[in-house]
């Protein structure tokens, strides 16, 4: 690339004062940015971050006037100081976006071009039904004026810049072909067709898992420093913010809440609000001492389950003859003990089995060899993976769970009393006015008022849905609890208080959990004991703290190396392991 | 999050279930409201024809053919002022001395009196209960009014057209009730067990789905023998139309069937110790049920169409029995419709009726996941 | 990849065309007692004298004292190599009687097609641009009235119209003076003339029904992420259009295909009839009636036919258009 920008590092290429942004609902219009200002600076990487609702997307998009309708920006300016950029012509040009008709030929011309966007899933951000070089090449073509033969090879040079393999078959290749990581790949060399000064990147890492993020934000940063762009990244992440900032903007309810260079928000943060966030993060970062303290008080007792020799295979085979696709082996010989009073985690990235193991466990699907035993409080031993009728039934009752999803786990259609009551209905415990009593008494457990028993789900926020969730599972006195990624769908700041919900009925009821996470910091809070899972295999298992300090085998250790730290001093993704699985 | 409980902000949404969400959702939907309140005006014309209709359907007359429809007036104002009553123009018929055509000229000095629930002929109620109160009956038992006109019988098409209305609806919910228990059943099977008895219903599915349903359904009911009853034929007929029907509600029940088995909540039921009776009964039925209800209204105008098609064929129903479809097969001629356009009439109600129903059932639809939005 | 698929896709046709010729042959078995007697029947009723040895011959060669199957296979391989059988109504082979009206059938069907294509496309893509706009709940409700009226019913009311106000009858698709004359081509502008009438009847609640197909699915795809990512380039909104939502939209465009032409083919059996049109419909229903079961067979087997065909093009089409259909 001959024209590769060379603005001066540290000049404000991208000014944002007093932004408004509005969207006109029912009850009057909703302020979703309420007089945002923040400076991008050349070579610099700016981030934005917020949990969700912050406004922090609509804050991008008004950027680019590219709000969803109705959306609208009602105040304030976005100066591109475009002379201060490699595409300058030099003579003092200020354009001010906010003002420039949001369909018009002027902005267009800035989009794409001088600010360029990449987007949280990149699946669904991209066309489905044309190939990523069309998509490409279209960009150069629409703000330069080349041949169609020029336009495609400068994509494929592009997918080489990103690190895309054989790119030039990959150009012809359609996003479905492509794994989530290289979807982000393809996004970013789109991105940079037109080598833009300024980047923004909505969330881009969002949904992919941590060790393709730290290779995404490793790339962001190289092009970055390559091009010299001045980056703008969204994010609700702390540790993505300390690994990647110059400087940051924290937002909250539409409103700028603080913003500083990342030592200030960091080392010496100013707003309660701020405080709070890198708290709730740095909390998760340790190990939980109420956790530490209990267990001084009481050991762990011997096992509870034990799982030998696990595997599950799902078929996919289809097609005539079933020719077509393969036996996928989710579960490939799994040995795990977990012990009475014990939190075991089970951590491992999307597609490792880690949900297959849990829910095998509980028998929602039946595995295909192996056993798990379970020790009843009584001394009996059952094998859970033969189990059927009432024994399962019993187990069912000593073993229950919690799910990912607090929006999908409870039928919308039920009340909350009819939820958790349901369990003590249909195994006969309760019934009546018994049944109301101790539902009612479940909800006080679990933090929620008597009062919730007559609403609905929808009467509830995400946390609030996730403690209906947690009740229904103790409602049987249970033994066992597996937690499947019961935190991730939570904002940062509940996570710690679910945790802290869990290690209290722990102590009054004597739990043991499974553990089930892609959050390491998570895992390293709540779980005494973790095991790490890579393409349906266990490969370590140890001390929770011993495995994060001291990984033993390759995958964990890239793992660890890619969890982004959130203290800024500590950047260490530069620096990670990688590890190449020898399949 | 104690500020989501406060007591002081519990609306009634936080309490209300799936119906009254539905029910609050559906409500904003103005032409589905239209639509239910036609349709429920329809339906209940139907169930009390006998009432509804100012004489009998089939009693023809010969001095009436081809009579032209009167408006009917509310205040009847004489020389000696003016009062609250019901009345029609009289028509008397006049025959060209020439061409011997018989034409029907309103008769200024006579007015034909009517009252509000008088007593008409006597008839049994739904066939069973005798009376012989009507809703407009003429004040003189041997006059006759036609608001709709007259058939070539010299028949009332007001009479006809409400009992016209009974059939037509009613073959409309029978024969979805029919296409139902098919859709579900096979639907569900088909969801439930999956694997390879999926695979069989739905290339059958894909099968009757491919075909074009007329020539299909004009080749069995040609296959009726026409000497059966008007009973038994309605019966066949409705079982004709389902036979077809039941397609696009197995696909639905069977799509949201697969939806729903592997949502969270329903896992969720059966780690609850629910049996699969109840897991499929109280914990997927209720979703189901509100998607099913919506499928099944759009799919009963598409019954009303294809009744009043055959019918109109000759294939369908046939005379004595009355249904849009036999009514308007009378407008199958040129001649006639030239001559008496108001044989159009039925076909005005099939359009109603299916519109009303349409807007119901997009009404429904659009209010059957109340859900739906919050999620996103 | 897409020639499999495409291979694949015609020989998943064969079972169905298999089973389309079973439904058909069942079809005209249904009525109780076989042709024959019917025929003999109505040579009797018409003073003919009823030759036993002719009947006997012809009852040997339809295999009627044989079983269903048996029966089947002598129609079906007779069918293959085109013959048809005879018509005892028409006293000739059905094979005559139906090529002619089986093409204008196909014509009708076709132009029918190009002409809903050609209103819906542009009309829903307005619509959903311009939601809620008065131009939108014009189409709507417009679209709503196509939806519910019948297809008999417009034509009648069209012919109503023309015959109250116009003095013209607008039934037929030929003018009197072209109606037995050979094809030629002053015989093709006059069907070219009559022809867009019945177009627009059967045309009417298609298009209603695609015009709403199409609005709802632009409107999904308008709020997908991919459409904010081209505005993000800076493509302009209408060529963004175009090339993104639309294409996408374009799915169930060709689907209609699949759908809407057994739909077409169904209604034009009325339409046909009430506009009094040469084509399969009204013989069909003349066949049915009369219970001249070999002439019926013959047109609900190919009607049924022209379906399954229609489904294979839409699936091909579809496959062509959207690389995630022939990777699957």
């Amino acid at each position: 690339m001959e024209r590769i920008a060379t603005a001066d590092p540290g000049q404000v290429v991208l000014e944002v004062k007093g932004l408004v942004a509005e969207f006109p609902t029912r009850h009057g219009p909703f302020r979703a940015v309420d007089g945002v200002s923040f400076d991008l600076r050349a070579g610099e990487t700016l981030c934005v971050v917020g949990e969700s609702g912050s406004g922090k997307s609509v804050t991008a998009r008004s950027i680019l006037q590219i709000v969803d309708t109705p959306g609208r920006i009602v105040a304030g300016e976005v100066l591109l100081h475009r002379h201060r950029t490699a595409r300058g012509t030099g003579a003092e040009e200020t354009i001010d976006l906010a003002r420039l008709e949001p369909r018009g030929k002027a902005i267009r011309a800035i989009r794409g071009r001088d600010i360029a966007m990449i987007f949280q899933e990149p699946m669904s951000s991209l066309s489905p039904v044309h190939t990523i070089g069309n998509q490409i090449a279209e960009v150069i073509r629409l703000h330069e004026t080349v041949s169609k033969k020029e336009a495609r090879a400068r994509s494929i040079e592009l997918l080489r810049q990103v690190e895309i393999p054989r790119p030039e078959s990959a150009v012809d290749r359609y996003t479905f072909e492509f794994s989530g990581g290289m979807r982000q790949r393809a996004m970013i060399a789109m991105s940079l067709a037109c080598n833009p000064s300024v980047l923004i990147a909505d969330e881009p890492t969002t949904a992919l898992d941590v060790t393709t993020q730290a290779e995404i934000l490793d790339l962001i940063k190289r092009l970055q420093e390559s091009h010299g762009m001045a980056v703008m990244l969204i994010t609700h992440d702390m540790g993505v913010v300390a690994e990647t900032a110059d400087s940051i903007v924290v937002m909250r309810h539409g409103k700028l809440v603080e913003r500083g260079s990342v030592e200030d928000i960091f080392y010496a943060p100013q707003h309660d609000y701020t405080k709070m966030l890198l708290q709730a993060v740095l909390d998760l970062d340790r190990p939980s001492e109420r956790r530490l303290a209990r267990r001084a008080v009481q050991a762990i007792g011997g096992p509870v389950v034990e799982i030998r020799g696990l595997v599950k295979e799902f078929d996919l085979r289809h097609g005539f003859m079933r020719r077509k696709g393969h036996v996928l082996k989710a579960l490939d010989d799994i040995d795990l003990t977990l012990h009475e009073g014990e939190n075991l985690g089970v951590v491992g990235e999307s597609g490792s089995g880690k949900t297959t193991l849990g829910r095998c466990l509980l028998r929602v699907h039946d595995p295909s060899r192996g056993e798990m035993l379970y020790r009843a409080s009584g001394g009996a031993v059952a094998d859970v993976a033969t189990a059927s009728g009432n024994g399962l039934e019993r187990i069912r009752r000593d073993i229950r769970m919690i799910f990912q999803d607090p929006f999908a786990s409870l039928n919308p259609r039920m009340n909350v009393a009819q939820i958790i009551g349901e369990p003590l209905l249909v195994n006969g415990v309760a019934s009546g006015a018994a049944l109301r009593s101790r539902v009612a008494q479940l909800l006080d457990v679990v933090g929620l008022p008597a009062a919730a028993m007559e609403r609905y789900p929808h009467a509830f926020s995400g946390g609030q849905r996730q403690r209906i969730g947690i009740a229904r599972a103790i409602a049987l006195e249970p033994r066992v609890i597996v937690a499947d990624e019961a935190t991730s769908a939570l904002d940062v700041s509940l996570r710690t208080q679910v945790l802290d919900l869990l290690l209290e009925l722990q102590e009054r009821l004597g739990l043991s959990f499974i553990f089930i996470s892609h959050d390491i910091s998570v895992i390293r809070y709540f779980c005494d004991r973790v095991a790490v899972m890579f393409r349906g295999k266990v490969v370590e298992i140890g001390e929770t703290e011993e495995v994060c300090t001291n990984p033993q085998h390759g995958y964990t250790k890239a793992l660890l190396s890619a969890v982004p730290h959130p203290d800024p001093r500590h950047r260490g993704m530069l620096g990670r392991h990688r590890y190449e699985a020898g399949a | 999050m104690a500020s989501v409980l406060d007591p002081r902000l519990h609306t009634d949404t936080e309490i209300a279930s799936q119906w009254r969400l539905m029910w609050w959702s559906f409500r904003r939907h103005t032409l589905a409201m239209v639509g239910l309140v036609i349709v429920l005006l329809l339906y209940l014309i139907g169930i009390f024809a006998e009432f509804v209709a100012p004489f009998d359907p089939q009693s023809a007359s010969a001095k009436h053919v081809y009579h032209p429809p009167q408006m009917i007036h509310f205040i009847d104002s004489t020389d000696d002022g003016w009062r609250i009553k019901p009345w029609v123009q009289a028509y008397t018929l006049e025959r060209d001395k020439f061409t011997l055509q018989t034409t029907f000229k309103p008769d200024e000095g006579k007015r034909i009196y009517l009252s509000f629930f008088g007593k008409g002929t006597p008839y049994k109620l739904l066939g069973l209960i005798p009376a012989e109160r009507r809703l407009l009956v003429p004040d003189e038992p041997n006059e006759r009014f036609f608001l709709f006109g007259a058939d070539r019988l010299g028949r009332d098409m007001l009479s006809r057209t409400v009992f016209g209305t009974r059939v037509s609806m009613s073959i409309g919910l029978v024969g979805v009730t029919l296409s139902l228990l098919l859709g579900v059943l096979l639907g569900g099977i088909s969801g439930y067990y999956g694997g390879a008895v999926d695979m069989v219903i739905q290339r059958v599915v894909e099968f009757v789905l491919s075909l074009p349903t007329i020539p299909i359904w004009l080749a069995l009911t040609a296959s009726l023998p026409a000497s059966w009853p008007p009973l038994t034929r309605y019966f066949a007929i409705t079982l004709i139309l389902s036979l077809v029907g039941w397609t696009e509600l197995a696909r639905v029940v069977r799509g949201r069937f697969l939806a729903l088995r592997s949502e969270d909540f329903v896992v969720a039921a059966r780690l609850d110790g629910c049996s699969e009776k109840r897991v499929i009964f109280r914990h997927m039925l209720p979703s189901l049920m509100s998607h099913v209800i919506a499928s099944v209204t759009l799919a009963i105008p598409v019954m009303i169409l294809a009744e009043t098609s055959l019918s109109f064929l000759g294939l369908g129903l046939l005379p004595p029995t009355i249904s849009w479809g036999v009514l308007l097969k009378e407008a199958q001629n040129i001649r006639s419709i030239a001559q008496a356009p108001w044989l159009f009439v039925p076909g005005a109600f099939v359009l109603v009726a299916v519109l009303a129903l349409n807007f119901l059932g997009d009404g429904l639809r659009d209010a059957a996941d109340p859900y739906a939005q919050e999620r996103g | 990849m897409l020639l499999t698929y495409i291979i694949k896709r015609i020989l998943w046709t064969i079972p169905f065309l298999f089973a389309v010729s079973i439904v058909a042959f069942a079809l005209i078995q249904a009525p109780p007692g076989d042709y024959l007697t019917t025929f003999a029947a109505t040579l009797a009723q018409s003073g003919d004298m009823v030759d036993q040895e002719r009947l006997e011959a012809l009852r040997t060669r339809y295999g009627l004292d044989q079983p269903f199957i048996v029966q089947y296979w002598k129609w079906i391989s007779g069918v293959l190599v085109g013959d048809f059988g005879i018509s005892f109504e028409w006293q000739q082979p059905v094979s005559n009687l139906i090529w002619e009206r089986m093409a204008l059938s196909l014509c009708l069907a076709v132009s029918t097609l190009l002409f809903t294509w050609a209103v819906a496309f542009p009309i829903g893509i307005y619509s959903a641009v311009r939601k809620y706009s008065i131009g939108d709940y014009l189409i709507t409700t417009l679209g709503f009235l196509g939806l519910a009226m019948p297809n008999f019913l417009l034509a009648l009311v069209l012919m109503y119209i023309g015959v109250v106000y116009f003095g013209a009858d607008v039934g037929g698709l030929f003018s009197p003076e072209y109606q037995t004359a050979p094809w030629s081509w002053p015989k093709f502008v006059d069907l070219l003339k009559h022809i867009w009438i019945p177009v627009v009847i059967l045309g009417t609640s298609s298009s209603a029904a695609l015009i709403r197909i199409m609005r709802a699915n632009l409107l999904d795809e308008l709020n997908k992420p991919y459409v904010t990512t081209a505005r993000a380039k800076g493509l302009s909104e209408f060529r963004l259009l175009l090339k993104y939502p639309v294409r996408l939209a374009l799915n169930p465009f060709v689907s209609t295909i699949g759908w809407a032409f057994p739909q077409l083919i169904s209604g034009a059996v009325i339409t046909a009839f009430v506009l009094s049109l040469p084509t399969a419909g009204p013989l069909l229903l003349q066949a049915l009636l009369a219970q001249d079961m070999y002439l019926a067979g013959a047109f609900i087997l190919l009607l049924c036919t022209l379906t399954v065909v229609g489904m294979l093009v839409s699936d091909i089409l579809l496959a062509l258009l959207d690389p995630r259909i022939r990777y699957r």
